[in-house]
């Protein structure tokens, strides 16, 4: 966005806690289950039960507070936010009102020139969730679920230091990785345990008052949350470019007309008549608590960057592949404490492990494969032992077996011959056969020698040492 | 929506306003006689305004000892969906069944 | 009708001499409260049927209880699993709880026969026990006159002889106000000593089940089973709970009892005065002495209740909204429709009265000059309490300004029915254990009951001082049964 105007951006993003249980009853949180199955008398907001707060949940979102910088409230209390709403069926929700738990924070973003860009969060506060509603389409009823009820949220609200859609995209995928560093949240947009919601302005440029807002709502990706505010861009740019004003208001985001819509109904002004929640006490976060969870918490995932970057020298994409999951970063760290070159470790991975993870759709972990092994694995291609396609083979067997690769080596004979004599007969055959490459070669075209090795590892059935190979056939050429 | 003097009466705009937010109606005669009642009440309740209470905290829990009660983050039992719906004036399945929302034209 | 249930040593020994199935006996209670209920109407919805149920498992359950057949009534706005609990209210009908209030759950361990369905006013709002859907109670010393509120039909089924004790909730007095005119003892713990968890709630912060009871050494153990801790309800202190039938038959000898002269103002009527006089010339007979204490914010309880108390309840009583359990409205086209529509038909006039009054001041614009000041009003309330204590064990004052009034006096002046709470209310405000005892007959030989209050879980001051003047008098022997009803 260039030109005269100044994009203002704020997002509000609600997490679910992925704590066993809800906010204030021992229901389980288990995602896609049978309409009402997972219920009883507190989240049913029946006449005459209580609230009593989970533990958990409390630590959890002290955790998030940490990592996102924030100062934390001494003393925290909740408050009802009073609305109707039939998947509400206290008709309040509890949430914080104005003491939220974490209060002036921030988050380190890379801006679109590359640089980093501090975002400020304005607070994160604990709430509880509503049930679902699904419409009939036919006949004119509701039906109300509350499985979802009381499941422990987290709301996260960002200053407006936000200035383009990209930065918004950026923004979340930052959160998202801070978070799911914690094992806090899932952070899964299309399984709803992170909702986002979007406020934009525009004004001109050196203006210093903010423009009307228009809040957008229905997000269900990141790509949308930035699809739909840049739409909203171009719309409000548009508008004010032709003198019209820009009118405070909700809009939705239609995912299949990519556009905004705005909201039939006549919104009133709510009146939540917020009021300290009588049914929970005070809870005091003291200064040793925070301690005792801040150091519980694993290194977050910036200021591993920092370090993987100074100390095993890898490049700025390198070490954003590593960092990008934690027990990526983990298993990248555990690996090298058996084979010492960072590298060498990386490009394994960053290539193999990374490919196995998308195509299994499986984390790390979930391989099968140690730190350990893979190491030896590692080893015996970097010394020659097995060839690196042997390398590949003796992978993925073992991830399928649950073998060791040094085991799998010995069954299928993969050693690589290094011994020149063995590759003697191999290494005339094929200049016997490829007279063409050979001349190739002779006659100054570098890559016939690769084209020369690739036959030498068919015939040897792979088995080849290549550099050795090239190194005989290059003397025996050259000669 | 216009707040009345505050220290006294309060009018049927506001308790119209009051009732909606409440979701209740009321009848004319009940405005009426509501507007009344709660003014004679609020006029009493303003003597509070009389007391100092200049650097008092408020009174948000009576019981200033308790702090931070928690439960384990352990699943109990649920309800069965049979219990959860009994009392339900309508029901579909497993579902509450309630009349659509119908936005305002 | 013959006395039965005097006290729990009383009935006890009767039904040792019935030697039958505690079925059968419960039969014949039901029969007999079905009886004096034409007259009376403790009870809303009284299920017979159930109760004997209840019995017939009681029979084979063995004979371990500490309260093991025992008649107690509960008032219908505590939670019996699978019994009708409407809270007096058209918006909860047909409403049965898939869950047992923790109190319940601690009267079954110890064998008590349950018997719900306890006449109160609507939501508990209300101090005469007239605002009920189905009708109002009748103080069993003058048919005439009300129970008292909003525990009406818990005080009327002891006072009347129906059971020999009975559950309250009292939230500005709904337990003492309704003992003191009916002529028993009715004791609100502290805040935090019973556990409210299946308490339908009124105002949260104030709300606490109490036992109602023909004398005090029944209150005492009544009292012991129904406290203690419950994790189900943050606000429920976790302190052990003491044996306070230990503190039944001690001498009194140095107690000081606090007069605050803010509770003895002209408006007072004389039958209440002298009676309250004579005891306090009791209590010093017992060797205890009195001293004159001010609780200078007295005034202004009244006020700072009537909107801390329909601020909570407004909020507490948004889900009676016809989606997931109780009254639907049947003409809703729309969802809003059905919201308003169900709740207009649903409530009454006072709980109606109390919602708006409550949604007022929690709104934008209101809440800082009206609850916010109210909770801090509150804080001096308190302090007064806390200032006096320093210098006296207890306090007393009489429970209500008037004797019983007659049906239908108040009821179009809702200012003049919230004053008839300013002795009591106080003691919710502040969270203090209070109990009320009858001392004498004041006009037209109705009730006069006594208040003590103390300390927060200081009820073992409250039990040795109401007992030892129990012991001193008769007032707790008389029984409305034996009064020939005007």
């Amino acid at each position: 966005m260039n030109g005269k105007y100044e994009t203002v951006i704020g997002l509000e993003v609600h997490l679910q806690l992925s704590t066993k249980t809800k906010a204030f009853c021992g229901c389980s949180l288990i995602f896609g289950a049978e309409p009402n199955t997972e219920v009883c008398p507190v989240c049913l907001g029946l006449p005459g039960v209580l609230p009593v707060l989970n533990r958990k949940a409390f630590e959890y979102a002290i955790k998030v507070a940490i990592a996102l910088d924030c100062d934390i409230q001494k003393t925290v209390k909740f408050d009802r936010k009073n609305y109707y709403y039939p998947d509400l069926p206290k008709n309040y929700q509890i949430s914080q009102y104005d003491m939220p738990l974490a209060y002036n924070g921030k988050v380190t973003i890379t801006a679109e020139d590359g640089g980093l860009k501090d975002i400020g969060i304005t607070r994160a506060h604990m709430e509880e969730d509503a049930g679902k509603l699904i419409h009939d389409e036919r006949a004119p009823f509701s039906y109300v679920d509350l499985n979802r009820t009381g499941t422990p949220l987290l709301e996260i609200v960002s200053e407006p230091d936000l200035r383009t859609p990209e930065e918004a995209y950026t923004y979340l995928t930052t959160i998202k990785q801070i978070i799911k560093y914690l094992d806090v949240s899932d952070c899964n947009m299309e399984e709803g345990s992170l909702r986002c919601d979007a406020n934009i302005s525009l004004r001109k440029k050196g203006e210093k008052k903010f423009g009307s807002k228009v809040e957008i709502k229905n997000l269900n990706s990141f790509k949308a949350v930035r699809d739909a505010l840049g739409f909203e861009q171009e719309r409000q740019r548009e508008a004010l470019d032709s003198g019209e004003e820009i009118i405070q208001e909700t809009r939705l985001w239609d995912e299949k007309k990519m556009v905004t819509l705005s909201m039939r109904r006549k919104e009133e002004a709510q009146d939540y008549r917020y009021f300290p929640e009588p049914d929970l006490v005070p809870f005091e976060v003291s200064a040793s608590l925070v301690e005792e969870v801040r150091a519980s918490m694993p290194e977050g995932p910036q200021k591993k960057q920092k370090r993987f970057s100074e100390t095993y020298k890898l490049s700025a994409k390198d070490v954003e592949a590593l960092v990008s999951e934690r027990d990526i970063a983990d298993f990248y760290e555990e690996t090298l404490g058996h084979f010492n070159k960072p590298q060498v470790v990386c490009n394994w991975i960053k290539g193999e492990i990374m490919r196995h993870i998308k195509e299994r759709s499986a984390g790390v972990k979930a391989l099968g494969i140690s730190a350990h092994d893979l190491a030896e694995l590692i080893k015996m291609v970097d010394s020659g032992v097995i060839s690196g396609l042997s390398g590949k083979e003796v992978l993925t067997a073992s991830i399928e077996t649950g073998k060791a690769p040094g085991v799998i080596v010995r069954e299928k004979a993969l050693e690589q011959v290094s011994d020149e004599g063995a590759l003697n007969s191999a290494v005339d055959e094929v200049i016997k056969e490829n007279e063409k490459g050979a001349n190739d070669f002779r006659g100054g075209k570098a890559n016939a020698l690769a084209f020369l090795v690739g036959q030498v590892m068919k015939k040897t059935k792979g088995k080849a040492n290549p550099k050795l190979a090239g190194e005989m056939l290059r003397k025996r050429l050259e000669a | 929506m216009e707040h009345a003097d505050k220290k006294t009466a309060i009018t049927e705009d506001l308790v119209r306003y009051v009732a909606r937010l409440a979701r209740l109606s009321l009848k004319e005669e009940d405005l009426v006689k509501f507007r009344g009642q709660l003014s004679q009440i609020l006029e009493y309740i303003a003597q509070l305004g009389e007391v100092d209470t200049e650097g008092t905290l408020p009174t948000t829990h009576v019981l200033t000892s308790m702090k931070n009660v928690f439960r384990e983050d352990e699943p109990a039992e649920p309800l069965p969906t049979e219990e959860a719906l009994s009392n339900a004036p309508a029901r579909k399945d497993g579902f509450f069944k309630v009349p659509k929302i119908i936005e305002d034209a | 009708m013959e006395d039965i249930s005097s006290s729990i040593s009383d009935f006890k020994r009767w039904l040792e001499e019935r030697k039958e199935p505690l079925a059968d006996t419960a039969r014949a209670l039901t029969d007999r409260i079905a009886v004096i209920d034409k007259k009376i109407k403790a009870f809303a919805c009284l299920d017979s049927k159930n109760v004997i149920k209840r019995a017939q498992n009681l029979d084979k359950a063995g004979r371990r209880g500490l309260l093991r057949g025992v008649p107690i009534a509960i008032k219908n706005n505590i939670c019996i699993k699978g019994e009708l609990t409407t809270c007096a209210s058209h918006v909860l009908e047909g409403f049965r709880p898939p869950y047992n209030a923790t109190v319940i759950e601690k009267l079954e361990k110890e064998k008590a026969l349950i018997i719900g369905g306890a006449n109160m006013d609507e939501f508990a709002f209300g101090s005469s026990c007239e605002t009920s859907y189905y009708g109002p109670t009748h103080n069993p010393w003058d048919t005439g006159r009300i129970p008292g509120g909003s525990s009406g039909g818990s005080a009327a089924a002891v006072a009347a002889g129906e059971v020999v004790a009975a559950l309250g909730s009292d939230t500005g007095g709904s337990i003492r106000q309704p003992a003191s005119m009916c002529g028993v003892v009715g004791l609100k713990p502290t805040y935090g000593r019973v556990s409210r968890y299946g308490l339908i709630a009124f105002a949260s912060s104030l709300d606490q089940i109490g036992p109602i009871t023909r004398n005090v050494s029944d209150c005492a153990s009544i009292l012991e089973v129904i406290s203690g801790y419950d994790e189900k309800d943050s606000t429920s202190v976790n302190r052990s709970v003491p044996r306070y039938t230990e503190s039944l038959n001690k001498d009194i000898k140095g107690l000081t009892i606090g007069i605050p002269s803010e509770y003895f103002p002209p408006g007072i009527d004389a039958g209440v005065k002298s009676r309250i006089d004579g005891a306090i010339d009791v209590f010093k007979k017992l060797g205890a002495r009195t001293t004159r204490i001010s609780l200078p914010h007295t005034k202004y309880a009244v006020s700072c209740y009537y909107i801390i108390a329909p601020a909570e309840a407004s909020s507490n009583l948004a889900r009676y909204d016809g989606v997931h359990y109780g009254y639907r409205s049947g003409k809703a086209v729309s969802l809003i429709e059905m919201y308003i529509a169900t709740r207009n038909e649903g409530f009454g006039e006072e709980a109606k009265r109390r919602i708006l009054l409550g949604t007022y001041s929690l709104s934008s614009g209101y809440y800082e000059e009206y609850y916010l000041k109210a909770q801090k009003v509150r804080t001096k309330i308190s302090d007064d309490f806390r200032e006096a204590f320093k210098s006296c064990d207890c306090i007393l004052t009489p429970t209500s300004p008037t004797t019983a009034f007659k049906i239908g006096e108040r009821t179009d002046d809702p200012l003049k029915m919230y004053l008839s709470d300013i002795f009591t209310i106080p003691a919710n405000l502040a969270g203090l254990p209070a109990v009320s005892i009858p001392c004498g007959m004041g006009e037209n030989d109705l009730p006069v009951g006594l208040q003590l209050m103390a300390s927060p879980f200081n009820e073992e001051t409250l039990i040795k001082a109401a007992h030892a003047f129990e012991r001193a008098t008769d007032h707790h022997k008389m029984f409305s049964g034996q009064k020939k009803s005007g």
